[in-house]
C-alpha cells in the first residue's frame, strides 16, 4: 500500500484521516450530549468539557492537515460505474462535511471564548479568544454548535448508508477503496 | 400685554406647583446612568460566595420622607441579562436548568407595603415573581441619602437586601445543600420626576 493517493486507489494517509476523523466526530457528538446533562457533582462535570474541547481543537488541526493532504494528493477519480448524479452528490456531500466540521469547530470555539477566556488544550497550549462581542455569544454559538453537529451526524449516517448500498447492492469498489482494499 | 404676561406666569407657576406636589415622591431608578445595580450571591459548594448581577432592569419607587409608610417600589428584571463573569456559566444559568429565560424572560418585584423603622431602615413587603412563580418576599431597606444633584435634579437612594431559597421558585438543579439560598442586594438611586 502506498502513502499517497493514486487515480484509482486511496493512500494510507487519506484512509487513516478519513476513519480517524469519522470516529472522533461520533465520539465528540456523544461526549457533547452526555457532558451537558451531567449532575454538578459528577466527576466528569469538569473533565468532560475539558476533554471535548481539547479533542475538538486537535481535530481542527487534523482536519487542516486533511485539506492540505487532499490538495497535495487528490483523491482517486470516481468509479466508471457511478452515474453522473451520484458523483455530483458525492462531491457535494464531501464539501458539506468540510464546511460543517469547520463551522462546528468555529462555533464551539466561540462558546468557550465568549468572555475572553482561552481554551486549554490538554494542558499543552491555549487557544486565545478573538471574537467576544456577539450578544449572548455563548448561547447563540451553543445553539449553532448543536444544530450543525446534529446535521453532520445525519449527513454521516446517509453517507454510511450510501456506502453500504454501493457495497451490498451495487457490489462495486466504493467502500473497499476507503478500506484500502 | 403686561396683564397677559402676568396671567401666563401665574398659570405656569400654578402648573409647576401642582406637578411638584403630585409627583414629589415619585422616582425612576437611574438604570440609564447605571447608578443602580441588582446583585446576587450564592455559595459555591459551601466553600465560597459566588457573586453575580442582573445588568438589565428598570424600576420606580415612591418615597416621601414626610410620609415614609406610603413608600412603594416596583422593579422589572430581564433575566437574560444575568452576568456572573463567566459566559459558559451564564449560558447555563439562562438555560432551563436555572432561569429558563426563553420561557420566563422577566422577573419582578412589586411591593405591597412598607414598614418604616429607625435610622432610615425599613422593611418592604411585596411579591417576587421569578421562574414563573410568585411568592411573598420581604426586603430589608436602608435609606442612604437624598438631595439635589449637580445637574438640576433631585435624587434619593436606598439599599435593599433579601434572601430566599431558589427551590421555592422551582429552580431545582442540585448544586449542593449550601447552594439553595440566594442573597440579593439592590442598590438603587432614583431621580425624582
Amino acid at each position: 500500500m502506498q502513502w499517497k493517493n493514486t487515480t484509482t486507489r486511496f493512500g494510507v494517509i487519506a484512509i487513516a484521516l478519513h476513519w480517524l476523523i469519522a470516529l472522533t466526530v461520533f465520539v465528540l457528538f456523544g461526549l457533547g450530549l452526555w457532558m451537558t446533562e451531567l449532575d454538578y457533582y459528577d466527576t466528569w462535570y469538569k473533565q468532560g468539557p475539558w476533554l471535548h474541547k481539547s479533542i475538538g481543537v486537535m481535530l481542527f488541526f487534523v482536519l487542516l492537515f486533511r485539506l492540505f493532504w487532499r490538495m497535495l494528493t487528490p483523491p482517486p477519480v470516481a468509479l466508471s460505474s457511478h452515474k453522473a448524479w451520484e458523483v455530483k452528490i458525492a462531491h457535494l456531500t464531501h464539501l458539506m462535511f468540510y464546511l460543517l466540521l469547520l463551522s462546528i469547530m468555529f462555533s464551539g470555539y466561540l462558546i468557550s471564548t465568549a468572555d475572553d477566556r482561552p481554551i486549554e488544550v490538554f494542558g499543552w497550549f491555549s487557544v486565545p479568544a478573538t471574537i467576544t462581542s456577539i450578544p449572548e455569544q455563548a448561547d447563540v454559538a451553543g445553539w449553532v454548535h448543536l444544530i450543525l453537529a446534529s446535521f453532520v451526524i445525519g449527513l454521516a449516517s446517509l453517507h454510511a448508508i450510501a456506502a453500504l448500498k454501493h457495497h451490498f447492492i451495487d457490489r462495486d469498489q466504493t467502500l473497499n477503496r476507503v478500506l484500502g482494499r | 400685554m403686561k396683564l397677559r404676561k402676568l396671567t401666563t406666569s401665574l398659570i405656569l407657576a400654578g402648573l409647576t406647583f401642582a406637578s411638584s406636589t403630585l409627583m414629589a415622591a415619585d422616582y425612576v431608578i437611574d438604570t440609564k446612568g447605571a447608578h443602580a445595580s441588582i446583585k446576587f450571591r450564592i455559595q459555591h459548594l459551601g466553600y465560597s460566595w459566588l457573586y453575580g448581577r442582573f445588568n438589565d432592569f428598570d424600576g420606580k419607587f415612591s418615597y416621601d420622607e414626610a410620609a415614609p409608610e406610603k413608600a412603594s417600589v416596583e422593579v422589572n428584571i430581564k433575566t437574560a441579562s444575568v452576568d456572573s463573569n463567566h459566559a459558559e456559566r451564564d449560558k447555563h444559568l439562562r438555560s432551563d436548568d436555572f432561569l429558563n429565560v426563553d420561557k420566563y424572560p422577566e422577573a419582578k418585584f412589586v411591593s405591597t407595603g412598607y414598614s418604616p423603622g429607625k435610622d432610615g431602615k425599613g422593611t418592604v413587603k411585596g411579591n417576587l415573581t421569578l421562574h414563573g412563580i410568585t411568592k411573598p418576599l420581604e426586603i430589608d431597606v436602608q435609606f442612604i441619602g437624598a438631595g439635589k444633584d449637580p445637574w438640576g435634579g433631585y435624587r434619593s437612594g436606598f439599599e435593599g437586601t433579601t434572601k430566599f431559597s431558589r427551590t421555592d421558585f422551582g429552580i431545582m438543579k442540585n448544586l449542593g445543600p449550601k447552594s439553595n439560598d440566594v442573597e440579593m442586594t439592590l442598590s438603587v438611586e432614583g431621580i425624582r420626576q
